[in-house]
């Protein structure tokens, strides 16, 4: 298939882009829509299961491609691609689990367009990088025409491939706390059934080693529900305990708690909740080492 | 040098690679209009109005028809293969009239300025529709009562076909064991790596045709029947094409149709299809359900096979949909030897796409089901599946051997392939390392697979053809002719689309000319410069088209020989031909290239008596047999018992394909064959919902693997040539193909075998392996003789 008709603005600066998009949207009452590497957009427009009538180009603004150092964070510029992130030397001293998801994403080509934060604004629950920024505890920096807000990673996935942001809103980059004090362990264990599959299930995970036991675990599924979802209840069983295979694997039972996994070609909602259990206690040993 | 056995790289391939080439969807000539189809998105439906008014109105576009627009013209689609008398054979218009019995077959289609302009119409297109039950399960359609996929034919099978040799009650009766089993050969959709476009120029009432086809001989024959527009006043051209599997062996709809729009309006109309587009409306692969029976001495020796099908038509016949089943008639009994055959074949109408061939067509579901078979006998017999097939196989001293089936297989050597492959493979500590990972109960579980296959390729001797009521024969067609200047044009009727023959045919010619290869431009894929051919499927073209070529340059080396003892006034017995010269025996100095009596002939000043100018002939080969090439694989796979995981860790292809004329050429076969078969063992399966939906209708749903999920092969090859040919060679496109899907699943159930289990349905996805292991689990705890329950946590969700 190919795209039906739409408007296509291409600004130079975040200010044009976040008028664009209201004037777009406010002002004419149009259906519009900020496209980055159109990895995950064009698709859709080609199956016409998306239709905007005005596509905002942000490929020109070169502010958002920015990945710095801001003391206790790292802020990844929103259209910075996952091949820079990739290979970005803050990510990889600072952020190494979005490192290692984001080696995953699809092929060197997808990585070479697509976006750190197209995928995050994207909102697809079997994207990788939403549940890495929900383990992270990342924040949304979000600009509009009426102003800048910021958005907890916990709030942004709102639903299926729906986020908290408004239609005038622009993600202009993520916020991401290192991951502080020693003894950190990450691991973002991704079950695909080709590698350029989607995950049917997939783990982001950090664990942070004191004394042979679990001082801290951050965890978060992708693929288990409408949003990615923080598997707390595996947090709390792991916290405090000897790390040791058994302990895993029986923190890894609580990972279905609380989940909504989608039924697809590539996996029943029963098997992925089993999956989700077997793949968190092997996120968990090879983040510890244990 | 000999070019023959040289592993050139292909000469093709850089541009076919970068794409900088004649795609037809590159082909734009001026005033080109472009086509866009409106697909009916019900399985079964009856049409009752399709209202085009709106779309007509929109801009750019020039005309919008339905099906009903086009009734007077369009004619029927097809079918050159009518297996029975018979056989039920519904009428196909290329666009549907009255009642659509597919999802994704086209109703109405827009001719616009742009192709953005002619999708938009589309949605502009009322189409009102009456649904009627979908069929889906080809068993229940095939029970009384079940709704009709045609109305009028009473019933949705197609035919009933059957064969027969020795008496299989007498084999069955007080057989030491028997075996039955039901194996599902699931839809496969082909996914070329171009999908299927169409170019029509028109020309006053002639009409060239440009298609992403393999057969441009076959199209232009049957477009001439379907649209009565005599056959001299269409050429088609294939220019280059990426790849078919079987799947542009066809005459579809939009290409009848395109043509008839260019006719209409007097311009040239494209249509390119999307992907989308491609997995819906191209034909499809496979689909057959098989029971299976096999009776046999407690010593493993297999007394006789009874082979019981229902093969999935689709809704319609297309091609050559009815006889793809039949070409694994004769090959359920693989390499063996056994007193009693039985195959019984069942033609089923569904409301899905239409099947037909796929790369192997017939003969990997006959294989999957014999060497699924034979590796159920070792574990029935606790003997290990390699003794079990030594046992029962053809041995090297018995060919030629007349098999149960009726074949002739001329030539094999299975002792010798099994031999190479088990070292390469390193089977005995595989075993080992199997036998320990049981015993450790480890998470992860190692299985060896096996697959020794032979096929029959080549297709084909044009009386055996005709013995099965095929339409047209097995025969094909080269010319070669020297040009003035002592370059060298090969025409071939064989139609390639990534096979490579420019390099494997300038390679034969350059050594059966004496002439550098590099001086040898191989023309094909368009009836206007072939003008003759049978074009490309069932790995014929080097067995069949190949052989031509090599009958065509002996024509023209003789044709040089009589110039030459004109020439240099001697003998033609007294002439030696070597490095592309004669020469008088004894006396190299006298001597004549045969570019210099190339262009002698082309003067034509000296010529002797009754012998025409110019020096070039042609040939046409049919040939008296098939090819029977075969081979050993061997696989070796880890399953993760907690995930359903399966990981190929080894994969080794013995392949015996007689004579090789480009060692690289046959390497890349066999690697993309194996890729093809194990994308059918592991991933991709077409699937329909309850309503007749495809559901797999983008490449996230219908998955092909690439290279990351594929081991790193090792092939190596033994060479028994054919005997029905002077180059000895037997097809290999399909091949790989054929014996990998066996030798990937029975490795799988050779890991779980241990935990009760003795089939996964294909594709075996990571559930259905944890499923499969679990359904034991549940009801039996730890019940599994052996290894026992709990293999780590294996029992999964227990």
């Amino acid at each position: 298939m190919i795209p039906a008709t739409f408007d296509y603005v291409r600004p130079a600066t975040i200010d044009e882009a976040v008028a664009a998009l209201a004037d777009a949207g406010e002002d004419a009452g149009q259906d519009v829509k900020a496209i980055a590497g159109g990895q995950s957009l064009m698709p859709l427009l080609r199956l016409r299961l998306a239709y905007p009538e005005v596509l905002v180009d942000l490929d020109r603004i070169e502010a958002l491609r920015e990945i710095r150092d801001d003391g206790d964070a790292i802020v990844i510029g929103a259209t910075a691609t996952h091949h820079q992130v990739l290979h970005d030397p803050l990510v990889g001293e600072h952020l190494p689990l979005i490192a290692r998801a984001t080696a995953t994403v699809a092929d060197p080509a997808v990585r070479h367009r697509g976006t750190f934060g197209g995928s995050l604004a994207h909102a697809d629950p079997a994207g990788d990088l939403p549940a890495v920024a929900l383990a992270l505890d990342a924040v949304l920096h979000v600009r509009s025409a009426r102003g800048e807000r910021e958005i907890p990673a916990a709030e942004f996935f709102v639903d299926w491939m729906t986020s908290a942001l408004e239609p005038d809103e622009l993600l202009v980059a993520v916020r991401v706390p290192k991951l502080a004090g020693p003894g950190w362990g990450v691991h973002y264990e991704k079950f695909h059934r080709t590698a350029q599959a989607w995950a049917v299930v997939g783990v982001a995970c950090a664990v942070r080693r004191v004394n042979g036991a679990v001082e801290d675990a951050r965890v978060a599924l992708t693929n288990m529900g409408p949003a990615p979802v923080r598997a707390s209840a595996v947090e709390r069983f792991a916290e405090g305990r000897t790390i040791s295979r058994d302990a895993f694997r029986a923190a890894g039972e609580h990972a279905a708690a609380g989940t909504d996994p989608p039924a697809d070609l590539h996996g029943s909602s029963q098997y992925r909740a089993h999956l989700a259990k077997v793949l968190t206690a092997r996120a968990l040993t090879a983040a510890a080492g244990g | 040098m000999t070019e023959v056995g040289t592993p050139r790289r292909r000469s093709e391939d850089a541009r076919l690679v970068t794409g900088r080439t004649r795609w037809t969807d590159n082909l734009q000539p001026a005033g080109t209009l472009h086509v866009a189809f409106l697909r009916s998105p019900h399985a079964h439906a009856r049409i009752t109005g399709v209202d085009t008014t709106a779309a007509r109105e929109r801009p750019g576009v020039v005309a919008v028809l339905s099906g009903a627009d086009l009734a007077a013209e369009q004619g029927s689609l097809p079918c050159a293969w009518v297996v029975t008398e018979d056989m039920k054979h519904p009428a196909h218009p290329p666009m549907a009239v009255d009642e659509v019995r597919y999802a994704g077959e086209p109703v109405a289609c827009v001719v616009a300025r742009d192709r953005y302009a002619a999708f938009d119409a589309l949605e502009d297109i009322d189409v009102d529709y009456a649904p009627l039950p979908a069929v889906v399960d080809m068993e229940r359609a095939v029970q009384d009562g079940a709704p009709l996929v045609h109305e009028d034919l009473g019933t949705n099978r197609s035919y009933r076909w059957v064969f027969e040799n020795g008496d299989l009650d007498a084999a069955f009766r007080d057989a030491p064991v028997t075996l039955e089993r039901r194996y599902v050969q699931q839809r496969l959709i082909p996914a070329a790596m171009e999908p299927r476009a169409v170019l029509c120029e028109p020309d006053g009432e002639e009409f060239t045709l440009y298609s992403a086809t393999q057969i441009p001989h076959i199209l232009r024959l049957m477009l001439a029947t379907v649209t009565q527009i005599p056959e001299h006043r269409i050429r088609v051209v294939a220019p280059d094409v990426g790849g078919g599997f079987g799947s542009k062996l066809q005459v579809y709809g939009e290409e009848v149709l395109c043509l008839l729009l260019a006719r209409r309006l007097g311009r040239p109309v494209k249509w390119t299809e999307s992907r989308s587009e491609g997995n819906m409306a191209a034909h499809h692969g496979r689909d057959q359900i098989q029971r299976l029976a096999l009776a046999a001495e407690a010593d493993g020796r297999i007394r006789g096979l009874k082979v019981d099908l229902l093969a999935g038509m689709g809704a319609y016949l297309m091609l050559v949909t009815p006889g793809i089943p039949l070409l694994g008639a004769f090959m359920f009994p693989g390499i063996y030897k056994m007193g009693a055959y039985s195959f019984t074949c069942t033609g089923v109408f569904t409301t899905k796409t239409p099947t037909d061939a796929y790369r192997g067509a017939g003969r990997p579901e006959a294989t999957y089901a014999i060497e699924r078979l034979m590796d159920e006998l070792a574990a029935e017999l606790g003997l290990d599946p390699i003794e079990v097939r030594r046992r029962n196989w053809i041995g090297h001293g018995e060919f030629p051997y007349e098999t149960v089936a009726g074949l002739t297989y001329d030539s094999g050597n299975y002792e010798a392939a099994t031999e190479r492959a088990l070292a390469l493979f390193e089977y005995d500590k595989l075993r080992a390392e199997q036998a320990d990972r049981r015993e450790r109960r480890d998470p992860v579980q190692l299985g060896i697979g096996v697959s020794i296959f032979t096929e029959m390729c080549g297709l084909a001797p044009s009386r055996v053809l005709g013995s099965l009521s095929y339409g047209a024969g097995g025969w094909e067609h080269a010319a070669v002719r020297m040009l003035p200047s002592g370059k060298v044009e090969v025409i071939t009727g064989s139609s390639a689309h990534g096979q490579g023959h420019e390099t494997a045919w300038a390679q034969i010619a350059a050594d059966r000319l004496g002439v550098p290869f590099e001086d040898v431009k191989v023309l094909h894929g368009d009836t206007a410069v072939s003008h003759k051919g049978m074009d490309t499927y069932g790995s014929r073209s080097l067995a069949v088209g190949g052989v031509a070529l090599f009958n065509a340059c002996d024509k023209v080396v003789g044709k040089a020989r009589v110039l030459a003892a004109h020439l240099l006034e001697a003998a033609e017995d007294d002439l030696e031909f070597t490095g592309g010269r004669f020469s008088v025996r004894g006396v190299r100095e006298a001597g004549a290239t045969i570019q210099e009596i190339a262009l002698a002939a082309f003067a034509a000043h000296d010529l002797p008596d009754g012998v025409e100018p110019s020096l070039d002939s042609d040939a046409t080969f049919d040939p008296g047999n098939f090819s029977f090439p075969h081979g050993t694989h061997l696989c070796a796979a880890e399953v993760d018992t907690e995930t359903g995981r399966v990981r190929l860790r080894s994969y080794v292809a013995v392949d015996d394909v007689g004579k090789v004329v480009n060692p690289l050429i046959v390497e890349g076969q066999v690697h993309g064959g194996l890729a093809q078969g194990i994308a059918q063992a592991l991933y991709e399966e077409a699937v329909y919902d309850e309503e007749g939906n495809l559901t797999t209708t983008t490449m996230a749903d219908y998955l092909v693997p690439a290279a990351p999920d594929l081991p790193s092969f090792t092939t190596d090859r033994t060479e028994t040539p054919a005997t029905g040919n002077p180059l000895g060679v037997k097809g290999v496109g399909e091949a790989g193909t054929i014996a990998s899907t066996p030798a990937v699943v029975n490795a799988i159930v050779d890991a779980l075998r241990p935990f009760g289990v003795s089939d996964v349905p294909m594709p075996c996805t990571p559930e259905r392996v944890w499923r499969a292991l679990n359904q034991r689990a549940e009801p039996e705890e730890s019940a599994e003789p052996g290894a026992g329950g709990g293999l780590g946590s294996a029992g999964g969700a227990r």
